[in-house]
């Protein structure tokens, strides 16, 4: 069944999600990402929002991190605080995070671009709870198309916590141990991070993409983990879902 | 050893303590009536210069009359926690740059400026990339700590963000070495706010609030502020609160105005009660790419009407709630 980059991209995010976990998400591919495992391989995934909407049978795609959807017949409708805490105690498995700029080590870039920090040429919404979610949560993900733009050697500011400087950096920093990131899934590759050097490699190639054009749209070095594998398209039945329930108005697959 | 690393960016509020305690000694305990129009409470308790919050989260359960009436009345040089502020702070930036002074002069960024899923707000970044307003970086869960550890009369606590990035080295944050484990973390300061605004579902006139669906970091900020609005869907008697107290989540003493305004977090989402008007806030983005179009609409609506009532007529009156409710309600669904 033919399908474009945002249903892969959103089917590789959901199959990562394994049952009985955690994640908090935001609106867009990542929401989406989390309802589709819910309706695929992981019924029991606990889906949080950070404005405080915990486990909700979410009805529709939310607008925003806060509206209703986020806590639609939900378990519980709490603070951002209990939610963010939640995180900070180590019971939040996976998150999604995004970003206009990503380094080598999965730093993060959603503050601003260009001139300085006080006039910046482009002033974006800054962290929000990008950086606490990035410090807490095991494992975190990023899905975002991928060009030169995105994928810099420098960031122009460092938002939210990747591996910062390189293995050992997030905690000698202070942040808790044992988590950072995990997997960045863009519209050409599935890349995860080196187990030492914690640098960002190519774990798996879209089917017809090449190695090459993986690393002509990435502005910095990009390892490969052996054996490189091809990344299974999305299945009829995952597309079936995503098209029909997840997301019919085609919000977010419709980006394309 | 080596000392550890603490934020460069400035501090906008007085974290301590004791100073707290004084403003809220001279807040009045016993109940009285303190029903008013929005108006009359931005008047009496905003003034120029204050340290401002809202609550809700941007465009859901927003105190949007109270955001109108401070650009109406003209405030100037107010400080600001941007804690996912969106349409709130798209109000708040057409008091910068309009022609009509400077609205915003001091902001702690955690989310500002863009609104989600909808896109940046050209207008809040032609301020914000102006250098005019000064600006200091932090991140939703640091704002609500800061209003926690206010809520709880400490002059900081501490939390495992933020550590290691360009957001800690912007922020007035100072990394502390635990003094049981030696462990290191983030003292965050105490945020009181002068002045804050929240929206409720219902509230009795001496300022007893409910609230149903998420509260954000709503029950903090309104203990933390030295003054508190309150605008409410629904006025409801006092029997009504005491009857069942446990829903109560902001005791009268916090408060000092309550305000009814139904429909008040238009063109925001209203938990159970009416969903946001993306059209409306659509619209919103659209007018502020030229800045002469944008000072047109604020001039008929927002300083061309009276009241929010007025504002409310201006987007489709009662007919553009009703639909509003039945999306909140989902039964444009068929449920």
């Amino acid at each position: 069944m033919p399908y474009n980059p945002m249903e892969l991209m959103i089917a590789c995010a959901a199959r990562l999600l394994e049952d009985g976990r955690s994640v908090a998400v935001g609106t867009g591919a990542p929401c989406a990402a989390a309802m589709l495992a819910q309706r695929t391989e992981s019924p029991k995934l606990v889906i949080c929002f950070e404005a405080g909407g915990v486990a909700p049978q979410l009805p529709t795609m939310p607008i925003s991190v806060g509206d209703s959807r986020t806590f639609y017949k939900a378990a519980m409708a709490t603070s951002m605080a209990d939610v963010m805490e939640t995180c900070q105690r180590g019971m939040i498995d996976y998150t999604f995070l995004g970003g206009a700029q990503i380094d080598m080590f999965g730093n993060l870039n959603s503050t601003m671009i260009g001139g300085t920090y006080q006039k910046p040429k482009v002033r974006l919404p800054g962290s929000g709870g990008a950086n606490d979610l990035a410090s807490f949560c095991w494992r975190i993900f990023v899905v975002t198309n991928h060009d030169r733009r995105r994928f810099v050697p420098k960031l122009d500011f460092l938002t939210s916590p990747g591996y910062l400087t390189g293995p050992g950096a997030r905690e000698a920093a202070g942040l808790p141990p044992g988590c950072g990131p995990y997997r960045v899934i863009t519209d050409l590759a599935v890349m995860g991070y080196h187990e030492n050097t914690k640098r960002m490699e190519v774990v798996s190639l879209h089917p017809g993409v090449s190695l090459d054009q993986v690393r002509a749209n990435t502005g910095f070095e990009l390892g490969v983990r052996e054996p490189l594998e091809t990344t299974q398209p999305p299945t009829p039945i995952e597309l079936k879902i995503l098209r029909e329930e997840v997301d019919p108005h085609r919000y977010i697959i419709g980006r394309c | 050893m080596t000392p550890l690393p603490q934020g460069a960016g400035p501090l906008f509020s007085d974290p301590s303590a004791n100073h707290a305690r004084e403003a809220f000694a001279k807040k009045p305990r016993a109940p009285f009536d303190k029903l008013m129009t929005v108006a009359e409470a931005v008047s009496r308790f905003v003034q120029d210069g204050d340290y401002l919050a809202i609550g809700g989260f941007g465009g859901d359960r927003l105190p949007t009359a109270v955001c109108h009436e401070i650009l109406r009345q003209g405030k100037q040089n107010l400080r600001f926690a941007g804690h996912t502020a969106t349409h709130d702070f798209q109000i708040l930036c057409a008091g910068n740059q309009t022609g009509r002074g400077k609205l915003l002069a001091r902001v702690d960024n955690a989310y500002v400026v863009g609104l989600e899923a909808r896109g940046l707000s050209p207008h809040a970044r032609r301020v914000m990339e102006s250098d005019e307003v000064e600006f200091c970086e932090w991140t939703n869960y640091a704002l609500a700590v800061r209003f926690k550890a206010a809520a709880m009369g400490l002059p900081f606590l501490p939390s495992r963000s933020m550590l290691g990035t360009d957001t800690f080295r912007h922020s007035a944050g100072k990394a502390m070495a635990c003094p049981f484990t030696g462990e290191i973390l983030n003292a965050l300061p105490a945020l009181y706010p002068d002045v804050a605004a929240i929206h409720v579902h219902e509230a009795d006139r001496f300022g007893n609030c409910r609230i149903q669906g998420t509260s954000v970091a709503d029950l903090d900020v309104a203990r933390a502020a030295k003054k508190l609005i309150i605008t409410c869907e629904r006025l409801i008697p006092t029997e009504e609160i005491r009857q069942d107290p446990t829903r109560t989540v902001i005791p009268f003493f916090c408060v000092d105005a309550v305000c009814e305004v139904p429909y008040g977090s238009y063109p925001g989402n209203m938990a159970y009660e009416y969903f946001s008007d993306e059209e409306h806030i659509r619209k919103w983005l659209e007018v502020e790419r030229d800045l002469e179009e944008f000072k047109g609409f604020l001039d008929r609506h927002i300083f061309g009407v009276k009241d929010f009532t007025e504002y409310l007529q201006l987007c489709g009156g009662l007919a553009r709630m009703q639909e509003l409710r039945r999306q909140e309600l989902l039964l444009h669904l068929g449920r």
